[in-house]
């Protein structure tokens, strides 16, 4: 498999002097089909300039395939909604200038690769939904006795390095653990959840620990620190170096320390979860009543 | 019969905003049964592009600050068209709401005694807003995901939904909707439902919202019966950016000019110094020296016209674009670059460096920005009673920006991230109550049918327009005659426009099969725009003034009388109409606090 690469952001002409005469056009080769299978499609429409990938795509929707299925919210990089793979690289669609890419033929995009196709562009990111459930979520010490909560700042900048995360879940994608070993989903949380994780151990104010299941469910073990997330991160977090290499170590401390481990033995670390949280980690239950004699296709997320 | 998908709950909150989230969160801790139904994936809302802060009299920088103060300020931004007990309650609850997202993660910029920093916005006479750099939005949006998801608060994702479900007596029992995915038709049947869906922006051509806001919450509820309030009342934020044009519209936060920035026409002048209204001539600084030490002296010095509220500063610069001083791209220059170290600018305005890098190529250390006015935020919405955000129908519930009356006719910067809080907290403790109160509910199956077959149409009509130029027209029609300046006779023109829209918008024709068709999806927010687009035009028509956010440059100045009524939007008998109806009273320990000398 060839290792995804972050392209070069650093282009420095602008736009409308990359080239003495731009084409008059512009091709995008667009994986159209659904989970039955499918096919790409070129499509060609005016060069307008100044545009980003995104834009071509609306424009396609708006003049020539109106039911083409891509997702998108803001087109300003900050929701992760229009996750692709441009030239085979993972990208958001909305910072994804055309004057960087080659023109004169075209450009294909696709879904991501490593979730189940679910029309077009658009593939089921359930799974990354469903481990953000099993994390014990953050739960904060005493207050100051004036009632407050103090942090240094320099402490909530390392925090605040994994809160920029806006869940493209273009790490998740690229993650060899995952896209190249579907079984392995169930016993891993992948790199934006590590990410999560990472958070949690380092906020100055929460005092729960979850090294044991960082270690044993959610299998930190299983990256062998390849860097891949690290290297399409479009917030430029690093995943690998900061969060995933540190909880590694945190959680092998916790593992070879003797009185923890004397404490394993003698009895069964007590859950460090509130029940009502446990019970959440469990996909919610389905209560959707079918009135129809066509089951659907799903119930909830 | 058609089939569908059913689900009962107690509480459907409708759009998972911070608002939407803040009320799923209260209502679940009421003990209502819950659920949270959203158009997109969860945490990809609006509320993620909200930059600045989230605006709280804490006192942590100025202990002169409090409540009170923060009311003045919120009610005068309003141009005092603001319902005034939600400002209050806003004032008041705002500081506890912030340190209530503290305790669920949050991890805002810290002061050098390690609390929360607050930062400088317009309007505000204190710096008050809470902050993590410029993405507030994100963080107080993944606080309220997370809090949500620990509770394991059921959420129905990609869920477009159509109309509300009312029993025989109005009351509002549930909502109908289409899974976006499978185009499939579900129905939840609910004894409250929270509409907190956001804003409306996608009406206009030039706008800083996402493809979500298409004001399905103002649309259902005027179809409920609902009343809705200063539909007229929009907001051009005054910078958005303005080139390459595909970036146009989008935001440019207003900490650049809380951090220091300047705005220049194309002579380098700061023009702001010459369109400073008598409203605010008092507390705005009238020279540059002055301007320049407020930063560090608040005490002592009076803010920058830069600072001014937003529709002050988008009308300037409009007038500058008129005439001819306007930058290459028909903005105005923001310029920080000469102003604040590279460090700074990098340190404080993260994602604003990273866009204009990534989008324009330009380097906001080293280079002014090209920035014009774009539409925003819309402070008309949902009539809603403040206590309780009740709305006129029974079982119906609204909070943030679905809701009209918090911000009057004009919204200030940091008071949309606590609205969403305020009173997304109060519809869900409310909804979760009325719920309590009530039996369960039985679905309609005519009005699912009825529902569902006027969805659908759009698959039957081969021939029929394609949905993206009845957008377009409407965009357009907006934009051009509903804008930032209006007058009598472009209203007149827009409303007869709306007319063939409408019954164009009812013959479009979609391409394909149901299954996550963006076209028919479109198909169905035009439905929801029209609806917004008429309440909007006709406010604008019978507010003959200008206030806030509305401006009829054949009626310039503020109306004394008008300043005292709503323009009420509802429908009758199949049509939009709109009637004036008196704001609430303020009583006169509050009204004193506008007569004290700044």
């Amino acid at each position: 498999m060839a290792t995804p690469t972050r392209e070069s952001t650093a282009s420095t002409a602008r736009p409308e002097a990359t080239a003495p005469t731009p084409p008059a056009t512009v091709t995008l080769r667009l994986w159209r089909g659904d989970e039955a299978g499918g096919e790409f499609r070129d499509y060609t429409v005016e060069n307008l300039g100044g545009e980003v990938v995104l834009d071509v795509v609306h424009r396609i929707q708006a003049e020539q395939a109106p039911d083409l299925a891509v997702r998108w919210n803001c087109k300003a990089g900050k929701c992760g909604s229009c996750s692709a793979e441009v030239n085979g690289r993972p990208r958001l669609m909305c910072m994804t200038r055309m004057s960087t890419l080659d023109v004169s033929e075209p450009v294909t995009v696709s879904p991501l690769r490593g979730n189940p196709i679910v029309r077009d562009l658009v593939t089921d990111v359930s799974y990354n939904y469903a481990v953000a459930r099993r994390i014990p979520p953050f739960q904060p010490g005493p207050r100051e006795p004036d009632g407050t909560y103090r942090m240094k700042q320099v402490d909530a900048d390392r925090v605040q390095e994994f809160r920029k995360c806006i869940e493209c879940f273009l790490c998740q994608n690229v993650c060899h653990v995952i896209r190249d070993h579907e079984d392995n989903k169930p016993n891993f949380a992948g790199p934006r959840y590590f990410a999560r994780l990472a958070e949690l151990e380092m906020h100055p104010l929460d005092v729960l620990d979850r090294r044991e299941l960082i270690s044993s469910d959610l299998g930190i073990g299983l990256c062998n620190i390849t860097k891949c997330c690290t290297e399409v991160c479009p917030e430029g977090i690093h995943i690998t170096d900061n969060a995933i290499i540190p909880l590694k170590e945190r959680v092998v401390d916790a593992r070879y320390d003797p009185i923890a481990w004397l404490g394993r033995k003698i009895r069964r670390r007590p859950d460090p979860t509130p029940a009502k949280v446990a019970a959440s980690f469990a996909p919610a239950a389905k209560t959707g009543e079918v009135i129809s004699t066509d089951a659907p296709t799903r119930a909830e997320d | 019969m058609a089939e569908y998908e059913s689900h009962d709950f107690d509480v459907v909150i409708i759009g998972a905003g911070g608002a939407g989230l803040r009320a799923a969160i209260e209502a679940s801790a009421t003990g209502a049964r819950t659920a949270l139904v959203c158009k997109s994936l969860l945490g990809k809302a609006h509320t993620v592009m909200a930059e600045g802060g989230v605006a709280a009299a804490l006192g942590n920088v100025w202990p002169e600050d409090n409540w009170k103060v923060h009311f003045r300020d919120t009610m005068r931004g309003g141009k005092m068209l603001n319902n005034w007990r939600m400002a209050q309650l806003h004032a008041l609850e705002s500081p506890e709401r912030v340190l209530e997202l503290e305790e669920w993660g949050a991890v805002f910029d810290r002061t050098p005694d390690g609390r929360i920093l607050q930062r400088d916005f317009g309007g505000h006479r204190y710096a008050r807003l809470a902050h993590v750099g410029d993405r507030t939005g994100l963080e107080l949006l993944r606080t309220c995901q997370q809090r949500a998801v620990g509770l394991g608060i059921e959420v129905f994702m990609e869920c477009k939904i159509v109309r509300l479900l009312q029993d025989d007596s109005g009351a509002v029992n549930g909502a109908l909707g289409f899974w976006r995915e499978s185009g499939k038709l579900v129905a939840f049947g609910a004894k409250a439902v929270v509409l907190a869906s956001g804003g409306v922006g996608k009406t206009w051509k030039f706008t800083s919202n996402s493809w979500e806001s298409t004001g399905d919450g103002h649309a259902l509820a005027l179809w409920a019966g609902a009343d809705m309030i200063d539909m007229e009342c929009v907001q051009f934020h005054p910078t958005g950016m303005v080139w390459p044009p595909s970036a146009r519209g989008l935001l440019v936060t207003e900490g650049v000019r809380g951090d220091g920035g300047v705005l220049r026409n194309s002579e380098g002048r700061r023009f702001m110094f010459d369109y400073i209204s008598d409203f605010f001539a008092k507390e705005t600084a009238d020279t540059i020296e002055e301007g320049d030490q407020w930063y560090e002296n608040k005490k002592d010095f009076r803010r920058p016209p830069e600072l001014l509220p937003r529709d002050e500063v988008a009308r300037s610069i409009n007038s500058e674009i008129k005439a001819g001083r306007g930058s290459p791209h028909g903005g105005v220059f923001l310029d920080i670059a000469s102003r604040r170290s590279p460090e700074y600018i990098r340190r404080r305005l993260p994602s604003m460096y990273h866009q204009f890098k990534e989008l324009a190529d330009v380097d906001i250390t080293k280079e002014p920005m090209e920035i014009g006015p774009t539409l925003h935020y819309i402070m008309g919405g949902v009539r809603v009673e403040a206590d309780t955000a009740a709305t006129t129908v029974p079982g119906l519930y609204a909070a943030g920006e679905v809701a009209g009356g918090m911000h009057g006719a004009n919204r200030l910067g940091g008071n949309s991230l606590s609205d969403l809080l305020v009173f997304g907290r109060r519809a869900g403790q409310s909804a979760a109550e009325h719920a309590l109160g009530r039996s369960g509910t039985v679905i309609d199956n005519a009005q699912v049918d009825a529902v569902s077959a006027q969805s659908l149409a759009p698959f039957e009509r081969d021939s029929g327009e394609n949905p993206y130029t009845v957008h377009q027209d409407l965009q357009d029609t907006m934009q051009s005659l509903v804008g930032i300046i209006r007058n009598e006779s472009e209203l007149l023109e827009a409303k007869e426009k709306l007319g063939e829209l409408d019954e164009r918008a009812s013959k479009v024709g979609v391409e394909g099969h149901r299954q996550f068709n963006p076209g028919w999806h479109l198909a169905l927010d035009l439905e929801s725009m029209l609806a917004v687009a008429h309440c909007t035009t006709l406010g604008a028509i019978e507010r003959r003034e200008s206030r806030g956010g509305h401006t009829r440059e054949d009626y310039p100045e503020p109306d004394p009388e008008l300043g005292k009524v709503n323009m009420v939007t509802r429908m009758r008998d199949g049509a939009v109409v709109v009637v004036r109806e008196p704001l609430p009273e303020m009583p006169d320990e509050l009204k004193t606090l506008f007569e004290e000398a700044h």
